[in-house]
């Protein structure tokens, strides 16, 4: 037992982290946003770096690391807020690469490892990131996800309120994915979470330093335990999520027949954690987290439109209650209860 | 990453599992009869010893196994698996012994050690009083120098098990005129004196499980003092640091046991069809999985940077919290059921208002959180 990341991984965390940071402060993410674009030259560079391909096998061109990786990445992406189309393009990669046919994989998985290709992921009544430029969209209906190709796809672009990514409604044919469903979707789901550990724990910092340095009757507004208290519930919500997203990030690769339940548990708190915590920030600056400047807005946007590819909360929790029951019927009537007793994590 | 046991862990799991097998603790009684469930505690905790398992994570030349900290977790939950109680003298066990390991001499480990492993003698705590709770450096009972050894004389207060201790754990201020958390010494005070008087404190749920301890005059021998006189606060943090450690494990356990038979009570009168009483049991469950899971990632962090870090603060406001909204939950669930006198769920629902206060109320852990954790300025 270790749950703790590697040192392998905490180097790829802080080299991601330090990347970001340089490549894209918010004067960054505020200027491409605010031309209703993606940050290319960013995306170049991750290209180059590898970024999108990190968890694809190396028969396809990819790095051929783990989940837990990729959940390493994807938290230091919502992290940074970066307007880079990754989130779409890992997922839809993720799809394919576990419940896609070996043509499925050969056709897209090279592409999408280089950066060649970008893709997206999302139920057909959502707002699916990254999907306007995406060659490849792995759509999911009524549980069901089948791969929709550019040309196929009947797409309708939409300004969502999160301005750093480009969101679209889509429809179209495409061939099922018939293969692993449930880790697709439980795969999905604990990526999504991760990206919102990164949000967070942003907000979180941000937040800190604010109240740290804010001052108001003479003293810090963080010395002020209403404020403090707060920040303190925002490391708790935080720290959760983290828990539930590394343990899906984790059961994916090792433990596939924890999947369902970790992501279960992955979808059902990051949502509303992300939402609150970065709701929370935007509290916790006062006026100034309401303007445009502050950049706390940024988190919160991000945060609504994940917390929707998740799903609603409440579904995940009615579904994680039911399936503890049943798995416990199963146990006490002699019978092992399978993976299937906790059904698919992601609410499409 | 690994959130699988290790074939040594699976094994000193396999072995503690056949152990408790072996050793089925029996039916709990009830809280109410006090006397008779001190007793089971006290029973079950010498079976423990008889067993070689009163400590593990002690090491061997105490008596101990000199068990990892993941295997020392491992046995706080198989604990609460087996439904077995805390052992009687958890006092001694998890604060008293690790502090003598630390700070005591060797006269003092020798006498002490095994009579705590046997729970021959119990041990209390002796740290707070009324005027110092969550302020523990603002305590006020006093140890005099007297020949050899020291006269005592104050009040302290939610002493747990008192009624059948043996030994206190005692912070008093030896020098009056020194800083606030300078002028203190700890003190292994001898409770079998007619200078300490006992008065069990009636709680919520009818039973006593703290005392108030009036000292007048009460003799602690100089042998007695652990680590130096004016040195009881660092003395005093040991203990503390302690506290949370492997007792976390149980109380996550417990919780979970809970919520299992709250969810197949739910289900036996087929109200999880009730989408309200299925999203509040989700909840839950999810609030449960994620306090075992962060408490084991508050492990690696242990086992990283050798002792605890302020973050347990983080996973007993967790337990806390989700142990309050257990109960009160099973009483919207179960109803007429929950609210009977001296019934498991009306004893959880009244006992639970003290997890958000015992060992440190919420208001207290958060500003551990804010102020250690995260560097925020020192709150006012």
């Amino acid at each position: 037992m270790k749950f703790d990341l590697s040192d392998d991984q905490r180097t790829i965390a802080s080299t991601a982290r330090e990347l970001l940071a340089a490549r894209s402060p918010f004067e960054r993410v505020r200027s491409v946003a605010g031309e209703g674009r993606y940050d290319d030259a960013l995306w170049r560079e991750l290209c180059e770096l590898g970024w999108p391909g990190i968890a694809i096998a190396e028969r396809y061109g990819g790095q051929g690391l783990g989940a837990v990786e990729l959940a390493v990445l994807l938290e230091e992406l919502g992290y940074a807020v970066a307007a880079v189309p990754l989130l779409g393009s890992v997922l839809a990669a993720s799809a394919i690469e576990h419940a896609g046919d070996s043509e499925q994989r050969a056709r897209w998985l090279p592409g999408l490892a280089s950066g060649e290709l970008t893709g997206a992921f999302g139920g057909v009544r959502d707002l699916i990131a990254d999907a306007p430029g995406a060659s490849v969209i792995v759509l999911v209906e009524a549980g069901a996800p089948r791969v929709v190709a550019r040309g196929d796809a009947e797409l309708e672009p939409v300004d969502a309120i999160d301005p750093t990514r480009r969101y679209a409604r889509v429809g179209g044919d495409g061939a099922a994915l018939t293969g692993n469903v449930e880790a697709a979707l439980g795969r999905a789901g604990a990526a999504v979470a991760a990206e919102l550990v990164g949000v967070c724990r942003r907000a979180l910092d941000m937040t800190v330093a604010y109240v740290s340095e804010r001052r108001q009757f003479g003293v810090p507004v963080g010395s002020f335990q209403a404020v403090a208290h707060r920040c303190a519930r925002m490391l708790l919500l935080t720290e959760g999520v983290r828990s539930a997203a590394y343990f899906a990030a984790w059961a994916a690769d090792a433990a596939p027949e924890r999947l369902p339940e970790a992501a279960g548990l992955a979808c059902a708190a990051a949502g509303e954690a992300g939402v609150e915590v970065t709701g929370s920030a935007i509290q916790a600056h006062g006026g100034i987290g309401f303007t445009w400047e502050a950049d706390v807005h940024w988190l919160f946007k991000r945060a609504q439109l994940d917390a929707a590819m998740l799903g609603g909360a409440s579904g995940h929790r009615m579904r994680l209650a039911r399936a503890v029951a049943s798995a416990r019927r199963q146990r006490r009537q002699g019978q092992r209860s399978d993976g299937s007793a906790i059904p698919s994590s992601m609410n499409l | 990453m690994d959130l699988t046991f290790s074939e040594p862990e699976i094994a000193f799991r396999d072995e503690l599992r056949a152990w408790f097998a072996a050793n089925d603790p029996g039916a709990e009684p009830p809280h109410h009869e006090e006397r008779l469930h001190f007793a089971w505690r006290r029973d079950f905790q010498r079976r423990l010893f008889d067993g070689g398992w009163a400590a593990p994570h002690w090491p061997v030349e105490y008596g101990g196994r000199g068990a990892t900290l993941t295997q020392s977790a491992i046995f706080f939950e198989e604990l609460g698996r087996a439904r077995a109680p805390l052992p009687a003298n958890v006092l001694g066990l998890l604060l008293g012994g690790p502090t003598l390991m630390v700070w005591g001499t060797e006269a003092q480990r020798d006498r002490h050690l095994g009579p705590i492993l046997s729970a021959e003698e119990i041990w209390c705590q002796g740290f707070s009083e009324p005027d110092a709770g969550s302020d523990l450096a603002a305590l006020k009972t006093r140890a005099v120098k007297d020949g050899s050894g020291w006269l005592v004389t104050g009040q302290k207060v939610w002493t747990s098990g008192a009624r059948y201790a043996k030994w206190c754990m005692l912070v008093a201020r030896t020098d009056a005129e020194a800083a606030r958390h300078k002028g203190l010494t700890y003190y292994l005070m001898d409770m079998d004196q007619s200078g300490v008087q006992v008065r069990p404190l009636r709680q919520m749920t009818g039973e006593s499980e703290f005392s108030e301890l009036f000292l007048d005059g009460a003799w602690i021998a100089d042998e007695q003092v652990i680590g130096g006189v004016g040195n009881g606060w660092k003395v005093a943090l040991t203990t503390l640091m302690n506290e949370r450690a492997g007792l976390a494990f149980f109380l996550q356990v417990r919780l979970r046991r809970l919520l299992d038979d709250l969810i197949d009570a739910a289900a036996a009168r087929a109200m999880l069809d009730d989408d309200v009483v299925a999203d509040r049991l989700g909840a839950l469950h999810m609030k449960v999985e994620i306090l075992r899971l962060t408490a084991y990632r508050g492990l690696a962090t242990v086992e990283k940077h050798g002792q605890p870090g302020p973050e347990g603060s983080l996973t007993k406001w967790m337990w806390s919290e989700a142990a309050q909204e257990l109960a009160q939950l099973a009483a919207d669930v179960l109803g007429s059921e929950a609210l009977v006198a001296d019934s498991p769920w009306g004893y959880e629902l009244l006992r639970a208002r003290g997890n958000t206060i015992e060992g440190g109320t919420t208001e207290i852990l958060k500003n551990i959180v804010a102020e250690r954790v995260l560097g925020l300025p020192r709150a006012r």
